[in-house]
């Protein structure tokens, strides 16, 4: 706790001045059906930032972080990867891409009918293709232990409560150690002692493997905690950006709505 | 009613449309390499031994009905003798098979469909996917092979006790001894009978899997879409299987029985 305040104290002081641009946005569309939920999205991430995008819901947050990963692609404008447009990639290459990428659900996304133990050997034995049975346990334990779930490894997600899902989904997704971390709302539905907690690890873990990290979120301590910089969406685009403390004390109504 | 029925086609080309890119998914991934023997194993467990006493008490009343109900026509043509030659070629030729198919697409492919609809619901296959490993592969592959090798055994299963059945039912009303009984079943049974069954088993089987996969793979978000997925692959499967059934008992009658 009191690591994280100083975490806090340390941003408002210098907001991000990192290295190089890993994700570039330029005038980003994307429509469904007559609905245009992006209309001119424009952000630059940097290596090693914390950047939380906050909006009302229905505003397409989640669907910029799905364009980034190739789940979704735009109907205009630019989004480069390292350098690389995602809408270009050949499947190859998105694959390549996504193994970079961690993506954390909101939900968790564990697979049911696996232990929690499977669910992290998964993209070691699928994606990495690790054979060695030793290293896998390796990896796979001293993850959980990151996150402080090494005791639940035999456990069936249905097992667990919805903090320590997020947990094994956090730890899920670190395993391949990603250098980009996508969180779709990390701390929705839980309780704000869980919710602090999670925003807690979401910060441990940036620091310990170094991921440049896009939070979408509407909870408020969880941007105070995590975020070097924060976005504010609205109808479509991003209507503001800065520090947290610059956005709490915005003299726009709009963005100090979030904050109240 | 013209703008009734034409977005009524655009929609049904469309399914059409995104059938056709499933299938070739599939395909695709089947000869890929990294086959996920583990999980093709653990369906064909979950399919085949799982279904196995459902399919083999269906087909044994089966048999056990149909001699029931044959046996007073044949005694009214003074042909009892011919009971279990009718028996052995209508189980084998097509109830075995048929009711087979029927049964497992009403257990196998909703269940296919309910998993990944609720997979899909949950965002399973979507963690899948962006996390770089292929659930097409891990997935799909995996269950039609196991539908398209399971089915065909559970046939030849439901065959034998159905053929049981039926010597069980010829025995409640006189005595006939098993030796004779499956000797007069077996030699009753040509090339021709049972050879064009057995394929369109593959089919049935093939089917059931990609059907109860499609549906529940593109099965929409929300819990009622999971229901729905289940639902629409039983019903799609199933009509799916008199349509093959038609189509291979017209080839095999042009081919082996004229």
């Amino acid at each position: 706790m009191e690591e994280t305040d100083k975490h806090i104290a340390h941003k408002s002081k210098s907001s991000a001045s990192k290295g190089e641009t890993v994700i570039h946005i330029k005038g980003l569309k994307k429509s469904f059906g007559s609905k245009d939920v992006l209309k001119d999205i424009n952000l630059d991430v940097k290596r090693g930032e914390n950047v939380v995008v906050l909006g009302k819901s229905g505003q397409g947050k989640s669907v910029t972080i799905q364009c980034i990963v190739g789940m979704l692609v735009p109907d205009g404008g630019s989004l480069t990867v390292f350098g690389d447009e995602v809408a270009d990639m050949s499947e190859r290459q998105l694959k390549e891409l996504r193994i970079k990428i961690g993506f954390l659900f909101q939900s968790g996304a564990l697979y049911d009918s696996m232990t929690v133990r499977e669910n992290l050997e998964f993209p070691l034995t699928r994606v990495l293709k690790l054979k060695d049975q030793g290293e896998i346990d390796q990896r796979v334990e001293e993850v959980l232990d990151g996150v402080g779930l090494l005791d639940a490894i035999d456990k069936m997600p249905s097992d667990l409560s919805g903090g320590m899902r997020k947990r094994v989904g956090l730890a899920r997704t670190l395993i391949v150690k990603p250098e980009i971390m996508l969180y779709d709302e990390p701390t929705t539905g839980l309780d704000p002692i869980t919710s602090r907690e999670i925003s807690e690890l979401i910060l441990q873990m940036q620091k310990k493997y170094k991921t440049t990290s896009i939070i979408i979120t509407h909870d408020i301590e969880c941007a105070r905690i995590v975020a070097d910089r924060v976005v504010i969406m609205g109808d479509g685009t991003y209507v503001a950006e800065g520090s947290f403390d610059e956005m709490e004390k915005s003299k726009e109504q709009f963005v100090r709505s979030f904050f109240n | 009613m013209a703008e009734q029925v034409i977005p009524g086609w655009k929609k049904w080309l469309e399914a059409s449309g995104d059938q056709v890119v499933f299938l070739s998914g599939f395909f695709r991934n089947l000869f890929r390499g990294g086959f996920e023997w583990s999980e093709f194993v653990r369906q064909c467990y979950e399919i085949g031994y799982k279904s196995f006493m459902l399919v083999g008490t269906t087909a044994f009343i089966m048999g056990l009905v149909l001699a029931l109900q044959l046996r007073p026509t044949l005694v009214d043509f003074g042909a009892l003798s011919m009971l279990p030659k009718t028996l052995a070629v209508s189980i084998v030729r097509e109830i075995g098979p048929v009711i087979t198919a029927i049964i497992c697409a009403g257990k196998i492919a909703s269940g296919i469909g309910a998993e990944l609809g609720s997979m899909k619901v949950t965002e399973q296959i979507d963690a899948m996917e962006v996390s770089g490993a292929n659930p097409v592969q891990y997935l799909v592959v995996t269950r039609v092979l196991a539908t398209t090798f399971m089915v065909p055994l559970l046939t030849l299963l439901g065959d034998v006790l159905g053929l049981i059945g039926g010597f069980l039912a010829i025995n409640i009303t006189s005595h006939v001894s098993a030796l004779l009984y499956f000797h007069k079943c077996i030699a009753s049974i040509g090339f021709v009978d049972f050879l064009p069954a057995f394929i369109k088993t593959i089919f049935f089987g093939f089917i059931i899997g990609f059907v109860g996969c499609y549906k529940g793979y593109n099965s929409n978000r929300g819990t009622e879409s999971v229901g729905l997925a289940a639902n629409l692959a039983v019903v799609t499967a199933s009509l799916w299987i008199f349509v093959i059934d038609a189509i291979v008992v017209q080839i095999s009658s042009l081919l082996f029985y004229h």
